[in-house]
């Protein structure tokens, strides 16, 4: 039904995805091709016309296998999440697919409930990201959280606090981490204020508002830069203090590449 | 050996009869309902759990082994019955089993004791809360059920007992939960809403609880065979019509303008998935389904 809306280059890259798909295009854990046709369509122009993406370092996505993506929120529109998936399926031969985590309150909302099922955006728990894992998928999480979404203009690329739970689960499952860094979103959507009433009123954590007011990002280039992976030691019974230090390394070494990406992308300030 | 098995005149307990004979094992089958012509080595009770009668049978015939497998759902009974039957028939058949020394008993149960949740995990293993309660209230005498078999297993230790936690079974007879749900000329979904929905072939659930007889397994056990399928391709291959509905308006619509009646309480699980995780009952069992995802859907099709 939707097949028509799949552009060519995708359907073609869809056939080489690491996903195991029945006689109707669904993978065990739901995800649909189709959906996924269309999605990555959307992203395709989104990630190569509109913020021009540049990816730097895919060679350190392991080509099987479980990973972890871990890198920053950049922007108050969460693209960054979107541009990752895309660099994965349009520059790394073969593609492969991530999955992502979603706030729980987005499962509760018609139509973007079944679209996050249907494209393997699954809810944020421990649970899923194990299993995700376990099954020899890869995973992306931004540690920020909401918080870093959350982030104005004044505060471009500094990183909020750092969950822990997902160093946990790396060390639980045996799983590397790639660090990541996104830049450009920051200045695509620069967020002034947010608009507290409308964003209790729309049921969101928060609503950005950017100087010229209309809730759509400007068309700016954006680099992604992914480190090399880090193994930690140990299997996630550890004491907070040693996950703390754990998850200082992977703060530390995603803000250098931040700082990498920015230099690429000449902004100084 | 001698098997008792209660609802044997149920459309998935038939089958497993007939495993069960065709293994050489003899069948005393209990239920109110009738079954006419069930195979030789079947001995039919017409009787109600709770009653005199049955416990008779495990005193007459001390039996080696019990698969119970009469729970009723909201479809079949009202709230007050459900209780009788599905708890109270429970704990009486359990009782039997330790009095008259029954070795291993098997309860069979339903996966969406889990409940259907926003922010439940998708694969559901069996050290999962049993959320139905309260996202179903129908379905609360089946939780309670399964809570009573499953403490069984400390509280009456000489009765080897297994909890099985079944996903949704569907085929040629048309008949179980899914299958009501799906027989209405319009099958209602909630608008904007696509959940999985775990089933397995009739053949395949009934094998699997022969299976555990088979094994003589001990604990709690979820019991799927492939992966879940969304709704709406569900109904799709199923050849059914799905007609999407506002939630605000869902209850109103229910029994009328041909949608089947489905209760308040059901909007949960037509909204979100119950998806269960088998690994620990295949690794105790080594159990693999025949029948694939598509296959079931065209058998439940094209009897």
């Amino acid at each position: 039904m939707l097949n028509h809306l799949i552009h060519d280059e995708v359907q073609t890259r869809l056939d080489s995805l690491d996903l195991d798909f029945n006689a109707y295009g669904h993978d065990p854990v739901g995800i649909s091709r189709e959906h996924l046709g269309v999605f990555y369509s959307m992203l395709g122009f989104f990630y190569k016309q509109y913020f021009k993406v540049t990816p730097v370092g895919l060679d350190h996505i392991p080509p099987t296998g479980r990973a972890m993506l871990i890198g920053n929120h950049s922007g108050s529109l969460p693209a960054d999440g979107g541009m990752v998936m895309a660099s994965l399926f349009f520059d790394l031969n073969p593609p492969r697919y991530i999955h992502g985590m979603v706030e729980k309150f987005a499962q509760t909302i018609p139509f973007l409930s079944s679209w996050f099922s249907r494209i393997g955006q699954f809810t944020g728990l421990p649970e899923h990201a194990v299993r995700m894992l376990k099954d020899e998928r890869l995973l992306m999480a931004f540690p920020e959280g909401v918080r870093g979404i959350g982030k104005l203009y004044k505060d471009k690329y500094k990183l909020v606090r750092f969950g822990t739970g997902f160093m946990r689960i790396a060390l639980k499952t045996q799983t590397p981490i790639v660090p990541f860094a996104y830049v450009g979103g920051e200045e695509a959507f620069p967020a002034m204020f947010h608009a507290k009433s409308l964003a209790k009123l729309v049921g969101v954590p928060y609503w950005p508002v950017p100087p010229y007011l209309l809730p759509v990002p400007l068309p700016i280039r954006c680099r992604i830069h992914y480190g090399e992976p880090m193994f930690f030691e140990g299997d996630g019974t550890e004491s907070d203090v040693v996950i703390d230090g754990y998850v200082k390394d992977v703060r530390s070494r995603i803000a250098e590449l931040i700082t990498e990406g920015r230099q690429a992308l000449g902004d100084t300030t | 050996m001698k098997v008792v098995v209660t609802g044997a005149s149920g459309a998935l307990a038939r089958q497993v009869v007939q495993l069960l004979v065709n293994d050489g094992h003899e069948v005393l089958g209990l239920d109110r309902r009738p079954w006419p012509d069930c195979p030789e080595r079947v001995q039919m009770f017409r009787v109600d759990m709770r009653k005199r009668p049955a416990e008779d049978v495990f005193r007459t015939y001390k039996p080696d082994a019990l698969i119970h497998m009469a729970t009723v759902t909201y479809v079949s009974a009202g709230s007050e019955e459900r209780y009788r039957i599905n708890l109270g028939g429970t704990r009486a058949v359990w009782e039997y089993c330790e009095n008259y020394g029954v070795k291993h008993a098997i309860f069979v149960g339903r996966h969406t004791v889990y409940g259907a949740a926003a922010d439940a995990p998708l694969y559901r293993n069996e050290d999962e809360p049993l959320m139905a309660g309260s996202t179903f209230p129908n379905l609360a005498d089946l939780v309670a059920a399964d809570l009573y078999a499953g403490n069984s297993i400390w509280r009456r230790p000489s009765v080897e007992t297994a909890v099985l936690r079944l996903a949704y079974s569907l085929g040629p007879s048309k008949r179980g939960t899914l299958a009501n749900y799906l027989r209405g000329p319009k099958v209602p979904t909630v608008m904007g809403f696509d959940p999985l929905f775990h089933f397995m072939h009739e053949a395949d659930a009934a094998l699997a609880i022969f299976t555990s007889l088979k094994s003589k397994l001990r604990g709690v056990f979820n019991v799927s065979g492939p992966p879940p399928v969304p709704l709406a391709l569900l109904c799709r291959i199923a050849g059914c019509r799905s007609v999407p509905i506002p939630e605000p308006v869902f209850p109103a619509i229910l029994g009328r303008f041909g949608f089947s009646r489905l209760p308040k309480g059901s909007l949960n699980h037509i909204k979100y998935p119950v998806v269960i995780d088998n690994q620990r009952f295949v690794e105790a069992t080594g159990f693999k389904a025949s029948f694939d995802e598509i296959q079931t859907l065209r058998a439940y099709r094209w009897p």
